[in-house]
């Protein structure tokens, strides 16, 4: 009775990781694109367009402002559209990627504002055009602070999917509700409940990690 | 080598619009190296941040060698800058790059191949002598060698001017006197034509050959540096001049109860 949980629980994991990995990069790339184009369009900034600015802040923060139970809800047709379904991991992934990336692109605009207007003004008196400074300048100088903020944020998909699993994405989430809550398998629920916890630890250590290996390289006093 | 005519700037704030630069001339020849003196406040980085445009003149015109700087804009404008050096009193070097990426980036901006970059990068370390730092990132380096490596970013180009926004005024007097001898010594060297603004009267006096001072935005007085301080005419040379007769007949008192006793 309980030799198909080996099974079950690798399959669960194998099916998170799909959705947390693809989720994370599609959510980093949107993220980066609203995160970059608010920074650079503030007045003042690289590129200003305050117009443009305003536009790109009204979009993520009524995104943000809707939890995200319903914005899975809400972004299913599109799933749809996308994938040809609204159910498993994949489908999973457009709703995700969508939801988390205006929460990432806040997470990537603090980071990015972090960095010394000197930096930026030195570059501009050198000549650099917007597109130089943007991706030599501004991301190399925050990239320490962008990776705790994306770790964050890789987390936080990774509670999502847990909750997405509740509406049909499968992964672990899945599992545990189909079995630890509906069929009373505490061997499950307690397994997904400890894998889940694992995968957590192990991303925000693998994000201090390289963080702090950046810093030390760039810090370090010898 | 740089000419201001007619350059006026005024900032809008709450308060309303006031006034910052108010219809300023300048005439800075080839090979000299200039001083712009004044009080703090006065728009003096207000003033060098128009030349090459990191603030937009609201009215006048700015040329550097044949260059209308004030007519350009977009490529343009970035292909002007990269022959304008600046130098920044925090330094503005990029963390993230060692020494000597620091220095090649103003050469990759302008589009030269590795191997040219790299002759570049090297000559100018050995010139600001920090060849054997060209592997540190800027936070292992004293003040001293940051600000030797701002000059050597802003000489890597080959710049017809060098423009300083208080570069040493967050450098201790040593450090300071060594900064000077060596912007002095690249004047000497390659005829560079600097511009530099402060609020020391030292540094005005250590390296610069003409000056002008800066008062509410206005140029008030200009001239040889001599001048300035034999006949100072404006109330801020004045002022200036008297804080160091001040101080000076302090210091004579001091020692003068010391021979005393
Ligand atoms: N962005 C801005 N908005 C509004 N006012 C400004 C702005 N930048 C500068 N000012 C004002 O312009 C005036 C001149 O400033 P500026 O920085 O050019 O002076 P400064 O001579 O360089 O002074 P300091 O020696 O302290 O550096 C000051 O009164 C300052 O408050
Ligand atoms: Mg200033």
């Amino acid at each position: 009775m309980k030799d198909d949980l080996y099974e079950l629980l690798l399959e669960g994991l194998g099916q998170t990781l799909y959705m947390v990995f693809w989720s994370s990069i599609f959510a980093i790339l949107l993220g980066l694109a609203l995160g970059i184009s608010v920074v650079v369009t503030e007045r003042g900034g690289i590129l200003p367009a305050p117009a443009v600015h305003k536009v790109i802040g009204t979009f993520i923060n009524t995104v943000r402002s809707l939890p995200f139970i319903i914005l899975i809800v809400l972004l299913l047709p599109l799933s749809r559209l996308i994938v040809g379904t609204s159910l498993g991991p994949t489908a999973a992934i457009v709703s995700l990627s969508i939801a988390a990336a205006p929460f990432l692109a806040r997470i990537i605009e603090n980071s990015l504002k972090e960095v010394d207007t000197g930096k930026i003004e030195a570059a501009k008196a050198i000549g650099a055009s917007p597109f130089t400074i943007i991706f030599r300048v501004l991301i190399p100088e925050a990239l320490p602070a962008l990776i705790r903020g994306l770790t964050i944020a890789v987390i936080a998909i990774t509670e999502f999917t847990a909750v997405a699993g509740a509406i049909g994405a499968g992964g672990l989430g899945s599992l545990a509700i189909r079995f630890g809550y509906q069929r009373f398998r505490e061997d499950i629920l307690f397994a997904t409940v400890l894998i889940i916890i694992l995968l957590v630890q192990s991303i925000q250590w693998t994000g201090d990690y390289t963080a702090k290996r950046i810093e030390r390289k760039r810090f370090k006093m010898d | 080598m740089i000419t201001v005519e007619g350059l006026s700037k005024s900032y809008n704030t709450v308060q309303g619009s006031i006034q910052v630069l108010d219809n300023i001339q300048l005439n800075v020849r080839k090979g000299d190296i200039f001083g712009i003196i004044g009080f703090s406040g006065a728009g003096k980085s207000t003033l060098i941040r128009c030349l090459n445009r990191l603030e937009e003149p609201d009215t006048g015109r700015i040329l550097i060698g044949d260059e209308e700087i004030t007519a350009l804009k977009g490529a343009a404008l970035r292909k002007a800058r990269q022959k304008i050096g600046m130098i920044f009193q925090q330094f503005n070097l990029l963390d993230a790059k060692t020494v000597y990426q620091n220095v090649a980036f103003p050469l990759e901006v302008g589009g030269y191949d590795k191997a040219h970059i790299r002759t570049r990068v090297r000559e100018i370390l050995d010139l600001v002598q920090l060849s054997d730092k060209e592997n540190s990132y800027p936070s292992q380096l004293s003040g001293g060698q940051k600000q030797r490596v701002g000059i050597a970013r802003a000489l890597a180009n080959d710049p017809t001017v060098l423009l300083s926004d208080e570069a040493t005024s967050a450098l201790d007097p040593e450090t300071t006197y060594s900064i000077l001898e060596l912007l002095k010594d690249i004047n000497r060297q390659l005829g560079l034509t600097i511009l530099l603004i402060t609020h020391e009267l030292d540094v005005l006096q250590h390296i610069c050959n003409q000056m002008a001072v800066i008062e509410k935005g206005r140029i008030v007085e200009t001239g040889t540096v001599d001048k300035l301080f034999f006949n100072p005419e404006s109330q801020t040379a004045q002022r200036f001049i008297n804080i160091i007769h001040q101080y000076q007949s302090r210091r004579f008192a001091v020692e003068g109860v010391g021979a005393g006793i």
